[in-house]
């Protein structure tokens, strides 16, 4: 006679079965034997479970997704400090390949600059003589301005770390008055808007990302559209009207439709019109964010629009 | 054999070597080297250790262990939450049925195993993503990931040898 215990046992561990089953030393074996057993059973299972609660947290994450994202925010903020370290190096790096490459180019920057330089002088007489007539105009109409933008600059400390997620996190969170919806900015223009807050860090979704959308204007023909990210490169301009006449080199920038961003940031140039619609570059390179300014325009839009029922 | 207590401390320290090189990985994985197109091409460095220990310590880095790695790579980069714990827990348990196979041969094999295995998880990847988003996403990018992170293999595997060879091998 086998013991049921041992029998189980030796199909689950697959060695054969245990030798001398009826004497006494197989009944002190017995505890030990029932233990190995069940180890081998829980440790079926546990891939089954692990499997299921994969799946189930996405499913989860999917119909309300609330609870994982205060989950994940705290999670990013408590290694915040650990990728901050981490990041250092490569962006000390990554600094010594461009001041290498700054040098390389600098007799054919300086020239460039110069003429620059030389259109800009004159851009400023320009605006000096618009301020002047701004102003007492203003006077005129005894304009009151509203509280100016404030500026929060932090730094990209992780990428998203996939194809599929156009994303970063940056050193900025509740504490330094980031709320979520305010737009990102580097350099020359917008990068994406705050998603995701927590107490010293932030995400950051830029503008590729398949979950953007942000209303935007021809700047040349004052017609609106829809930018959206596709995960590639570019993003797209949906809902233009047919005659809105947009063509490769147009300017787009916010519209201020919605109330998240005020009208005029600088987004994007159309590049190319076509049959798969129309594609736009982002006005500042996404690939390589080291630093970005997190603006808070002080608009009443952003927060209730993203504490509604829209993903 | 009974162990002292140090002796202990010593043996847990070393048997959590493996998974500490995995979370170290994954910290690795979000640097953002500031270089044009990495975006695009970021390899998945947790994959290859997952793959190595389920080959050569399976006790040391569970099922359970792959399972806790994904989810903090999911909640740090802001990837569908799970996504990469059921990847990393499926690798465990594939490379689990095939490891007397890959226990028994030479490296260059080991790396067609690993090679075929990126390129299933990318495709995986790209399957759940497509349909978490209801769109059919770019597959262009996952191939390129995937040989990136097989390029990537020797030099980790050398990395996970050494560290294998440091903490887990009873001195002779």
């Amino acid at each position: 006679m086998g013991c049921w215990v041992c029998y189980i046992g030796s199909m689950a561990v697959g060695r054969g079965g245990f030798g001398r089953q009826n004497t006494p030393a197989h009944r002190h074996e017995f505890a030990t034997v029932r233990l190995a057993t069940l180890r081998v059973l829980a440790q079926r299972f546990s891939m089954i479970f692990l499997v299921l609660a994969a799946i189930a947290l996405m499913l989860f994450e999917a119909i309300q997704p609330r609870p994982i994202e205060a989950v994940r925010t705290r999670v990013v903020d408590a290694f915040t400090p650990m990728l901050d370290a981490f990041s250092r190096p490569a962006a000390t790096v990554a600094q010594l390949i461009e001041a290498g490459h700054d040098l390389w180019n600098t007799y054919l920057d300086n020239r460039r600059l110069e003429q620059d330089n030389a259109r800009l002088l004159q851009w400023k007489q320009a605006a000096l003589r618009l301020e002047a007539e701004n102003n007492s105009l203003k006077s005129l109409l005894q304009y009151k301005p509203g509280p100016g933008p404030s500026y929060v600059s932090a730094r990209v400390v992780a990428t998203s770390g996939g194809p599929f997620l156009r994303a970063v996190t940056v050193t900025a969170g509740r504490r330094h008055g980031i709320r979520k919806g305010q737009a990102a900015m580097a350099g020359p223009g917008m990068v994406g808007r705050v998603v995701e807050v927590g107490e010293w860090s932030s995400r950051v979704l830029l503008l590729t990302d398949i979950n953007t959308r942000i209303p935007v204007t021809i700047q040349r023909t004052r017609h609106r559209g829809i930018l959206a990210g596709d995960s590639t490169d570019e993003a797209r301009l949906l809902y233009l009207l047919p005659e809105a006449g947009v063509a490769v080199g147009d300017q787009l920038v916010t519209s201020g439709d919605g109330g998240l961003f005020p009208p005029g940031l600088a987004v994007g140039t159309v590049t190319e019109v076509g049959d798969h619609g129309v594609k736009v570059r982002p006005v500042v390179p996404l690939d390589r964010l080291e630093h970005m300014l997190l603006v808070n325009f002080g608009l009443p839009g952003g927060l209730t629009f993203e504490d509604g029922a829209l993903p | 054999m009974t162990m002292t207590l140090w002796q202990r401390i010593d043996q847990t320290g070393r048997n959590l070597a493996p998974g500490a090189v995995t979370m170290m990985l994954v910290l690795v994985n979000l640097v953002p080297l500031y270089a044009p197109q990495y975006d695009k091409v970021v390899p998945t460095l947790p994959l290859s250790a997952v793959f190595y220990w389920a080959i050569h310590r399976p006790d040391l880095l569970p099922p359970s262990a792959a399972f806790v790695v994904g989810l903090l790579f999911d909640l740090l980069s802001g990837a569908p939450a799970g996504l990469t714990a059921l990847t990393l827990v499926l690798v465990h348990w594939t490379v689990g049925t095939q490891r007397s196979f890959f226990l028994a041969r030479p490296f260059h094999l080991m790396w067609w195993g690993f090679a075929l295995l990126a390129l299933a998880t990318g495709l995986f990847q790209w399957l759940i993503s497509s349909l978490l988003k209801l769109a059919l996403l770019p597959l262009a990018p996952i191939l390129v990931q995937a040989l990136f992170t097989m390029a990537l293999f020797p030099p980790l595997a050398l990395l996970y040898i050494r560290v294998h060879k440091a903490f887990l091998t009873p001195p002779a």
